[in-house]
Order: C-alpha cells, then sequence, then structure tokens
C-alpha cells in the first residue's frame, strides 16, 4: 500500500509538466497569468510541505491528541484571516468567520466523533476538521460579499420596506435568499455531479492507497454530507450575523461603501 | 398653537467622513396639506426627508412628531404611521398584489381594489407585475402600497423626478386629493415649477441649513441664494404660497 502513494520526488516533478504546459500557453497566447501559476504552485508547494512536516510531528503515535486539536483551532483563526483577506469591503467580518468557521467545527466533529463515524484520532482529527471548515470558508468568503454587495446595491428595495414598516429581519430576507442561494449552489451542485463527472478527492485517496471503492465511498458519502452540512450552517451564520451588524437597532440600513478596485 | 406635525429642534446630521448634511436645522411643518421642501440637488432635503421616518436619525438635535421625540418611538410603529414615497418606483418582485401584501398581509383583494381605486388604478393592476407598468403606474402602485399602512403623514421624496410630464401631473393631483383627504404631505423637490403647482408651504435647504427669507425668496424666483449669509432664524424659511 505504501509505493501504491509514493510518488515520490520524481512523481512529483512530473506533475509539473502540465503547468509547465498551462504557463507555455498562457505565455503565447498573452493571458498574462504566467506569474501567477508559477506563485500559485511554488505557494502550495511550500504550505502543503510545512503542512505534512508539521504533521508528521503532530501524527507520531506519541503524540498527545491536543495537538491535533490545537492545530483544528489554528485552522479556525486562519479562516477567519482568509476571509477577512478575500472579503475586505465586508465591515466586522473576521469575528463573524471565525464564529462560523468554530460552530462548524464543533457540530460536523461533535456529529463524527458522537456518532462513531471515525474513530477521535489525531489521524482522523485534523483531515476531517480540515475539509469542514476549508469549504465552509470558501462559501463564507461569497456569502459574506454576496449579503454585503445586496444590500448595498438594492439600499432603495429594502428601504423601501423598512418605510413599510418591516423589521430589519423581514426587509433584509429576500436579500439573503438570495446570497444564500448563491453561496449553497456550487456545494450543492458539486455533490449532485459527484461520481458521474468528478470522483472527489477523499474517494479518490483512499482508491489510491489501496481501500476497495465501496469502503472509499461510503467514506466519501459520509465527508460529503457532512461538507455540505457544514457549508450550509457556516453560510447561515455568517449571513444572519452580517444583516445583524449591518442594520442598527431601529431597523435602519447602515451605510456600505463601494468595494474599492 | 396647534402642535406641528414635525419639528427639528437644532437637528444635524455628520455623516462618518465628518461631512455636514445638515447643519443645526430648526423649523417646523405644520399638520395638514402639502409642505414642500425645496432646495437644490446635494443641500440635504433628503436627509431631512428621513429624519421623519427614522430611516436617517440626527447627530445632535432631535426630530419630534406631533410633539413627541421620534428617538423615544418604537421605529416600527412609527413609520407605518409615516409613509414614504421614493425617488424611483420601488416596486418589489411579483405582482401588485404580492407588493400590497408587504404592506398588509392580512388584507382582501376588497381592501387592495379600494386602495388602487384611491391611487387611480384599477383591480386588474393586482395581477400585472412592476415590469408590465408605466413608471407613473409603478409610482402609484407604490403610493397605494404607503397608504395600505394607514398613515397620517406621507413623505414624498422626488417621488416624480423619474416621470414624464403626464406621470408627473397625475401623482400632482394625487398628491393634492389625498391632502384634501387629510394626510399631511411633506414632498421633496429641486423643481422650482412644482414648488408652485403643489407647495401649501415651503421650506428651502440650502447646504443643509434651512434658508432665511431672503434666501428662499432668491431660490424660489430662480436666483441664486445671496452670498456670505451668516446666522439664520430657521422659520424664516418657511413660506406659503
Amino acid at each position: 500500500m505504501g509505493s501504491a502513494v509514493n510518488i515520490g520526488w520524481g512523481g512529483l516533478a512530473a506533475s509539473l509538466i502540465l503547468v509547465a504546459v498551462a504557463v507555455v500557453l498562457s505565455w503565447r497566447l498573452r493571458l498574462g497569468l504566467e506569474r501567477s501559476m508559477l506563485w500559485s504552485c511554488a505557494r502550495a508547494g511550500v504550505q502543503l510541505l510545512v503542512t505534512g512536516w508539521a504533521l508528521t510531528l503532530v501524527l507520531k503515535p506519541e503524540a498527545s491528541i491536543a495537538w491535533s486539536w490545537l492545530w483544528v483551532v489554528a485552522m479556525v483563526g486562519v479562516a477567519g484571516l482568509t476571509v477577512r483577506m478575500r472579503a475586505p469591503e465586508v465591515p466586522g467580518i473576521f469575528p463573524l468567520a471565525v464564529a462560523a468557521t468554530a460552530i462548524v467545527g464543533v457540530v460536523s466533529l461533535g456529529v463524527i466523533f458522537g456518532f462513531h463515524i471515525f474513530p477521535v484520532e489525531s489521524r482522523t482529527v485534523i483531515p476531517l476538521a480540515g475539509m469542514m471548515i476549508g469549504n465552509s470558508m470558501t462559501s463564507v468568503v461569497v456569502a459574506a460579499r454576496r449579503v454585503t454587495g445586496e444590500l448595498r446595491d438594492k439600499r432603495l428595495e429594502v428601504e423601501a420596506r423598512l418605510a413599510l414598516g418591516l423589521s430589519w429581519q423581514d426587509a433584509s430576507r429576500p436579500h439573503l435568499r438570495e446570497a444564500m442561494r448563491t453561496a449553497l449552489i456550487p456545494q450543492i451542485e458539486s455533490t449532485k455531479a459527484v461520481g458521474l463527472v468528478f470522483l472527489p478527492g477523499a474517494m479518490t485517496g483512499l482508491i489510491l492507497a489501496g481501500v476497495s471503492p465501496v469502503d472509499a465511498v461510503q467514506v466519501q458519502l459520509a465527508i460529503m454530507y457532512l461538507i455540505l452540512g457544514s457549508v450550509a450552517t457556516s453560510v447561515t451564520v455568517v449571513a444572519v450575523g452580517l444583516a445583524r451588524r449591518l442594520f442598527t437597532a431601529d431597523s435602519r440600513l447602515v451605510r456600505l461603501p463601494r468595494p474599492v478596485g | 398653537m396647534p402642535t406641528p406635525a414635525f419639528a427639528f429642534e437644532d437637528a444635524s446630521v455628520v455623516v462618518a467622513d465628518g461631512s455636514r448634511i445638515l447643519d443645526h436645522v430648526v423649523t417646523t411643518v405644520a399638520a395638514g396639506g402639502i409642505t414642500v421642501i425645496a432646495g437644490p440637488s446635494g443641500s440635504g432635503k433628503s436627509t431631512l426627508l428621513r429624519l421623519c421616518n427614522r430611516l436617517e436619525v440626527p447627530t445632535s438635535g432631535r426630530v419630534c412628531f406631533a410633539g413627541h421625540d421620534i428617538a423615544g418611538l418604537d421605529p416600527l410603529a412609527h413609520r407605518r404611521r409615516v409613509g414614504m414615497v421614493f425617488q424611483r418606483p420601488t416596486l418589489f418582485a411579483g405582482t401588485v398584489r404580492d407588493n400590497l401584501r408587504v404592506a398588509d398581509p392580512d388584507a382582501s383583494d376588497g381592501r387592495f381594489g379600494d386602495v388602487l381605486d384611491q391611487v387611480g388604478l384599477a383591480s386588474s393592476f393586482l395581477e400585472r407585475t412592476g415590469d408590465d407598468l408605466s413608471g407613473g403606474e409603478a409610482q402609484r402602485a407604490c403610493i397605494a402600497r404607503a397608504l395600505l399602512t394607514g398613515p397620517e403623514v406621507l413623505l414624498m421624496d422626488e417621488a416624480t423626478s423619474a416621470l414624464d410630464p403626464e406621470a408627473r401631473h397625475t401623482i400632482e393631483v394625487l398628491g393634492r386629493q389625498l391632502a384634501t383627504d387629510g394626510l399631511t404631505l411633506l414632498w421633496v423637490t429641486h423643481d422650482l415649477d412644482q414648488v408652485a403647482r403643489v407647495a401649501d408651504r415651503c421650506v428651502v435647504v440650502l447646504g443643509g441649513r434651512i434658508a432665511d427669507a431672503t434666501e428662499s425668496a432668491a431660490f424660489l424666483a430662480g436666483r441664486d441664494a445671496p452670498d456670505g449669509h451668516d446666522g439664520h432664524d430657521g422659520r424664516d424659511g418657511q413660506r406659503r404660497s
């Protein structure tokens, strides 16, 4: 099994051939993406190598599982910072994103370990938390930007509802619905298309590692359902929490600046 | 002396970047009839109007409605007493009936028909969507929606500036009819001809201040306000037309 997944440095280098093709294409077609592609590959390489090295330490049999939980806490913090960086125009997004991903972490890991779907071990805690928090983070960015954009661009409509005596919850509901749909649809679509077009990462990894496809499918399904639930939870927390922040206690919509650039 | 509909008591609005939108406004708006708030674009007249239904709050000073500080009133209940019509017709997605339901979810089609009749639209409009209406029809549907909350005051924020002359005329006639029926109208406009057509009283706002008598006369005559003005008594800016 070990040899099946150990591609070695040569194998890793070979996988860069397609990146080289993409860079050449970008250069020939003057897309101007060469630098971005090379930078993203280099950055992913460094990040994952460092992560792999750190995981080796944390996953050592003699290492305390407390390190794994600390890792999860760090993930939540980094997710919050990443969301803030990707949605700088959204006021007060950092604490909300941290709260949303923390809730997702607690609920999803609670379900996973509470129902004994996976055993509580360092090798399960970190990757599972990573998948839940990582997927949630991406959707949280979309939800935060869409909620802010909807309320800013459709201010007149929101205020027309407020002027009829509607509460901020009622006045913002159609816009929150729209923003949440936009944030959730990619996850729903990928859940629908799974197995038909692409084989998801966890399942592919398990099959490559020699696990039987049926067992791999079961694991993948459990993960996918949990990810969908996590994404929906985090999007709801951020959308509702953000809407609360963007209205005053007396149901006025605060002024929302347009994003720079 | 009867209690005014609105009293602005040294009300100022300063936004986050430090810009002073309204500067120590002192004035009153009598109940009944049509009071026009006139002034050039950016003078602060819309902000003055938005203070009346608490879509804005004063940074300092206070605004009273029927003798009560608006800050102490329940904002949602207050907004149902003080309806508002915006510059562009703002119909929500769905039919006119769906729109009217937002204002009063429990009302019957009969009630909806009555309020449409009040603004000069037939009951058949209930089935139509905003996309099927002309600008004037859409604005009248918006007025019908505002009337469904049973307001005592209707705030008109440049409510005809996006309409063609014919639609503008129908809204002005409707406004006069509503005032005759007992509603108090506050009508913001920068159109001097409209001031002459609809105003029972006029407050002129210049640079975030209530203009004094001289400035108001100059503005309403279509001339620039005299330079070098310093200090004023807001009540001087009120004119009876």
